[in-house]
């Protein structure tokens, strides 16, 4: 069995990496999930979130919104609209996100689905501990 | 016959030209590098963001549940085209081209009654139809004092037009633009972006693979039509700046060849009447010189 599987992450503007990954952990829109080689192929959409890469040559995380995750056995492609390595994530960065889930959360409320509500308050609450996890 | 003091101002003024457009062909060059390594930056995800989506598309496209971006509004009654041009001049027939399919495609549709509204991107476009086609307008996106283009640009161009869709302003979109192929070559292209087709990568999408959908395949198509409308908007807009730079640089290269030989021209004149000038003072002194 093979024990790592080709990574790539590229988001519109440029190709962030391409690397040989033993495990990426995914924000997934229906729940996180962790990718390693052989995984059954599945395509899933993301949520904002963390994507934490393990590699031999050591870890390293994104911070990526929108977009989606293709995985096949042997390779992993993540294309997100928008993808920073969470080293260069600025409080300004987190502070968009925030904006964005509490305006799509204020939307929904004017809405009467009460599911899309509770998943854009969820947003919310995940975007406001995202900031306290990452210590900004 | 210009005098002599004409020439010499003529092939003064001439020479300033030929400055200006070659320092303007450098700085194209320049910029031409740098919007191509971004065109190049950005074709791995238009490349797979469209082998995903062609199967999706395949896979759910037939079906009555299909979102109306893909599936279209079931009429094609009114038309929008997005024209995408330069907010500058002094690129060849960059612009002119662009405005050209545009038009053309306007007078067709308009041919069989359609309806055609016009979206413009870029001042350049919107000044070259407004006296055919100005009162089409619908909107106008201003790119003018955007240093460097981004995803988040094509994202705006890509929420207005959807917003226009959603209100049911259009039933097909078509956009506009120029095709990078070399510095000498740029292809004005349409291409239709809603409803969305992806006919011409299916066929590259050929990993066999039979994939799970988080969550279901409608709902995945239905969240990434929307941002393929921005992909497919960012790579015309990126094609365009690549196209723009290199028609900007030929033109340039021409005018610059045009002035030099311009110059030539204009000083063999002047040394010719310089000669014909002393020759006569000469002839003048001589004649003057044997009447005594």
């Amino acid at each position: 069995m093979a024990n790592t599987m080709q990574f790539d992450l590229v988001s519109p503007e440029r190709s962030l990496a391409s690397l040989a990954a033993t495990a990426v952990q995914i924000p997934g829109a229906d729940g996180d999930m962790t990718a390693m080689p052989d995984h059954a192929p599945t395509i899933t959409t993301l949520r904002p979130g963390l994507l934490k890469v393990e590699a031999p040559e050591g870890s390293s995380e994104y911070l990526v919104t929108g977009g989606f995750a293709q995985i096949n056995g042997d390779s992993l492609s993540v294309l997100a609209e928008k993808a920073i390595p969470v080293a260069e994530v600025t409080r300004a960065h987190l502070d968009e996100l925030i904006e964005d889930a509490r305006a799509s959360h204020e939307a929904a409320k004017g809405g009467d689905d009460q599911t899309i509500v509770d998943d854009a308050a969820k947003l919310l609450a995940d975007m406001e501990a995202l900031g306290t996890h990452m210590s900004l | 016959m210009p005098s002599l003091k004409d020439l010499k101002n003529r092939i003064e003024s001439v020479k300033s030209t030929r400055k200006i457009t070659k320092a303007m062909q450098m700085v194209a060059a320049a910029k031409l590098r740098r919007a191509q390594e971004s065109a190049e930056a950005s074709r791995p995800y238009a490349e797979r963001f469209n082998a995903v989506m062609a199967g999706l598309a395949a896979s759910v496209g037939g079906s009555d549940s299909a979102p109306k971006l893909l599936r279209g509004t079931g009429s094609d009654d009114v038309h929008l085209l997005v024209v995408m041009t330069a907010e500058r001049g002094l690129c060849g027939g960059f612009n002119a081209n662009i405005a050209k399919l545009a038009r053309a495609k306007a007078e067709e549709l308009r041919g069989k009654g359609k309806t055609v509204k016009v979206l413009t991107v870029g001042k350049k476009g919107r000044d070259a139809l407004k006296r055919d086609l100005g009162d089409l307008f619908v909107g106008h996106v201003d790119l003018s004092e955007v240093k460097r283009l981004g995803y988040s640009n094509a994202q705006d161009i890509a929420k207005d037009i959807l917003s226009r869709f959603d209100g049911g302003e259009f039933d097909v979109a078509t956009i506009f633009y120029s095709k990078f192929v070399n510095v000498v070559t740029q292809i004005p292209t349409a291409q239709q972006v809603i409803p969305a087709s992806f006919e011409d990568e299916a066929a590259g999408d050929d990993s066999g693979a039979i994939f799970d959908y988080e969550p279901s395949e409608e709902a995945i198509l239905a969240d990434l039509l929307p941002k393929g409308v921005a992909t497919a908007i960012f790579s015309a807009l990126l094609e365009n700046g690549a196209s723009e730079q290199g028609a900007r640089m030929s033109a340039m290269d021409n005018a610059t060849r045009n002035a030099g030989e311009m110059i030539d021209k204009l000083t063999i004149q002047f040394n010719r009447s310089r000669q014909a000038v002393i020759t006569n003072e000469l002839i003048e002194i001589i004649s003057g010189a044997e009447a005594l």
